[in-house]
């Protein structure tokens, strides 16, 4: 993939489609975490995840509300810092404000450091002047002590200021006042200009010769400032949104030209940057008062202590510890419950069928197979997964992710890799295609091609029960008192070896196929934020929920169905199942498997969470067991059927290391637009782990030979 | 009060600069300048991550960490604090 079929990816998501005519258009702008999509959401009333790190939102999102009596469509653009850095975010931001021409554009702003975010907001009122800014997080800035004169700054910018809350609704009506007003003209705005002094006298001859090529349907002063600053991307978005190539114009070429060459690139950035940031911080200090000089200092002492030189990866390793104990403990009971309900009501549906004289392979295929599976699914999997998510989202609100990516930099870095791939993994502990998507506030494609590739790495919330319940079964269920903590310390681990896999398969990919050095970097530490923390807890975990039920429905109990009928249509002398086992079981033997495991992986490519029962549908179906109740009646199953500790490992580690499930592969052409890298995501981990798995059970295999050769 | 302009990645911990000069060229000094790094802009020096890179510094209210490899083209002042 090369850059520019990148941009065009991410130009293509964000085509918008107004579904009427009529609808008046509005862009929303911002900053990176600024509440800028949770503004959008309780405007329109959709729902878009947003966390405390910035660059959630690169896609727009598009969505609908009515007031008064007009209906808005509302666009979400990319959160950016600026326009002018030349980000695919930033083009799209600009392209959509200048070109799409809304009749008002918000720019949603930072109460806590609105100085900063003044700079896009300048820039913006550049371009058009039908804006309303929208001082979100009002709250924040309240609790740290910040005041800020709405209707000072309102009147130093001649356009409407409205402060919110947009986390618990208020001032939205005040907003969408305002966004009505500006939109219909009826408010009188009169906004502030910025000057450059060293490039008023080109700009003002420049700007009539724009005005008449373009008809004065884009800001004239604004281009001229844009062609003395060589951005050869507007010139290229006026040509194909306008169909007007303003460099054919010989005096305007020639004006342009002499400027820059009497003062460098270099200085004339420098003066339209300096002009727009001091303009800012004069504003900011008008307007905003610091009761507290040390309202940060909350933040720092945090800091401090999450990304301390001695403390700060411990801290994180236990936070993760904490979560994942919790995760472990909590999710047993509810287990426990649903493994008892869901098999009470399978006996119901048993004697149902039978009442009703119903065929036995109808039972087969819809209870003993669709129905068990699910079942299976939704009593393993979905008590850990409604546990872990809604924790991790508290951390992702409370602002500690980029701070675990502040942390481990360095090691990235030596893998010549980005450090914001740290986020997509977290990200990735939820689901890998949750990761895959978030790669993109990755800015350098190269890097972010390595976050994608090695996502699948990290173990995702669909593999942590299969990891867990394994770990239960064949390394701490011997230990009656240290059971919990020996499973959180193996879950640690693994996930410590995720990340080191990551690191060195990153490397590899850098010396190989995708060479390169690193790239600039910037991270921001954005401040810690006071999460709502019911709200959190509740709509994380419904959603969750929701999610795992839907995916047992639609994947688990197909698959169930399926493995049903392959082991009951006999071939010969053998199922359907046993073929396709025998099939896989050379190989499958060399990696510490056997063909069922093998198979059950290869079956499981819809979904991961549908690997393990299969497993034991398998092994089922052979006869050994015919009831399973409970994880001992699972780990009894299991050893009948030949596993050992070593086996056991080997599909962990199989689990960690192997292809990502569709709905992650889709995900990845997404967002690659390229077979080629598909294929490649596909490769890389598939082929670790046969490598990973292969070392790890001949060694044991030839110790285990050696010991018993020397000591019988 | 001295006038030698250091590489912001050897200021140490805890210290204050004032912006003199940027090095760098094209999409990256673009980007340090949308970060608010314009001249007599000042940056404080906050910590060094565990890893040992990046370093976080304060800049115009926000926490912005750089690798030292950027943090090498930003020229400042050593100052006092106020």
């Amino acid at each position: 993939m090369n850059i520019s079929t990148w941009i065009k990816a991410l130009k293509d998501t964000s085509t918008i489609k107004i579904n009427s005519s009529d609808d008046l258009i509005i862009a929303l702008a911002g900053n990176p975490n600024t509440g800028k999509s949770t503004v959008f959401n309780s405007l329109t009333g959709l729902k878009q995840h947003t966390g405390n790190w910035p660059g959630k939102t690169v896609t727009t999102a598009l969505g609908e509300y009515t007031h008064k009596d007009k209906t808005f469509s509302l666009v979400d653009l990319p959160g950016t810092y600026s326009l002018l850095s030349n980000s695919v975010e930033e083009e799209i931001a600009r392209d959509f404000i200048c070109f799409s021409q809304p009749v008002a554009t918000v720019v949603v702003t930072d109460a806590i450091c609105l100085e900063r975010n003044l700079n896009l907001a300048l820039q913006i009122m550049e371009i058009t002047d039908k804006v309303v800014i929208c001082v979100n997080l009002m709250d924040e800035a309240k609790r740290k002590k910040i005041q800020i004169n709405l209707k000072e700054l309102s009147e130093i910018l001649g356009i409407p200021v409205v402060g919110t809350n947009a986390r618990d609704g208020e001032g939205l009506n005040e907003l969408k006042d305002a966004i009505y007003q500006v939109a219909t003209g009826e408010m009188n705005i009169n906004p502030f200009k910025l000057s450059y002094n060293a490039l008023e006298n080109t700009i003002a001859q420049v700007e009539p010769i724009i005005n008449e090529i373009l008809d004065g349907r884009i800001n004239g002063r604004w281009v001229a400032l844009r062609l003395l600053d060589s951005d050869e991307s507007i010139l290229n978005s006026l040509n194909s949104y306008m169909e007007a190539d303003l460099w054919q114009n010989y005096k305007l070429r020639k004006v342009i030209t002499e400027t820059k060459e009497l003062l460098n690139p270099n200085e004339i950035r420098d003066i339209i940057v300096s002009s727009i940031i001091q303009s800012a911080e004069s504003i900011g200090s008008k307007v905003v008062t610091f009761e507290n000089k040390e309202y940060n200092q909350l933040d720092r002492t945090l800091d401090n202590i999450l990304t301390s030189k001695t403390f700060g990866i411990p801290i994180m390793l236990a936070l993760l510890g904490v979560v994942f104990w919790l995760t472990i403990e909590g999710a047993n009971y509810p287990s426990q419950l649903l493994f008892t309900g869901l098999f009470w009501v399978e006996e119901r549906i048993t004697d149902f069928f039978i009442w009703a004289g119903l065929p036995e392979w109808l039972h087969g295929i819809l209870v003993l197979g669709a129905y068990r599976t699910l079942a299976w699914v939704v009593s393993v999997m979905l008590p850990p997964m409604a546990i872990f998510f809604p924790l991790f989202t508290l951390l992702e609100d409370l602002g500690y992710l980029p701070r675990v990516a502040f942390n481990l930099d360095n090691f990235f870095k030596k893998a010549c890799a980005h450090g914001k791939q740290a986020l997509t993994m977290c990200m990735a502990l939820g689901c890998n295609a949750a990761g895959v998507i978030a790669c993109r506030i990755i800015d350098s494609p190269r890097e972010r091609l390595i976050a994608i590739i090695t996502n699948n790495f990290t173990p995702c919330n669909g593999r942590f029960p299969t990891l867990i319940a394994l770990t239960t079964i064949f390394i701490s269920s011997s230990l009656d008192r240290f059971q919990s903590i020996i499973n959180v310390l193996t879950i640690l681990g693994t996930i410590t070896l995720s990340v080191i896999i990551t690191l060195i398969v990153s490397r590899i990919l850098s010396k190989t196929i995708l060479k390169g050095l690193p790239s600039s970097f910037t991270l921001e530490l954005p401040p810690y934020r006071k999460p709502h923390v019911g709200r959190i807890l509740i709509r994380s975990f419904l959603d969750r929920t929701f999610f795992v039920l839907t995916r047992a429905i639609i994947v688990a109990a197909p698959a169930g169905f399926l493995v049903w009928i392959m082991s009951n249509i006999i071939v010969g002398d053998m199922s359907l199942l046993h073929h396709s086992a025998r099939l896989l079981q050379p190989l499958a033997h060399l990696i510490g498997l056997d063909g069922y495991i093998l198979m059950a992986f290869i079956l499981g490519f819809p979904a991961n969470e549908i690997v393990i029962p299969i497993i034991i549908m398998s092994y089922l179906s052979e006869g050994a067991i015919l009831e399973l109740h409970s994880l001992r009646a699972l780990r009894d199953l299991l050893i009948a059927n030949g596993w050992t500790w070593l086996t056991a490992l080997c599909t962990m580690l199989f689990s960690l290391n192997h292809f990502p499930c569709g709905t992650t592969l889709l995900t990845i052409k997404n967002e690659t637009q390229s077979r080629k890298w598909t294929l490649i995501s596909f490769l890389v981990p598939t082929i670790t782990g046969f490598i990973i798995c292969f070392i790890t059970a001949q060694s044991v295999r030839i110790i285990n030979h050696l010991a018993s050769s020397n000591f019988l | 009060m001295n006038n030698i302009m250091i590489p912001l990645n050897e200021m140490p911990v805890g210290s204050l600069g004032k912006v003199k000069k940027l090095i760098s060229n094209g999409s990256i000094r673009r980007r340090m300048l949308d970060l608010g790094l314009i001249i007599d802009t000042i940056v404080e020096v906050l910590r060094t991550s565990p890893s040992g890179d990046p370093t976080a510094y304060q800049i115009r209210g926000a926490v912005i960490a750089f690798r030292s490899e950027e943090a090498s083209q930003i020229f400042v002042e050593s100052i006092l604090p106020e």
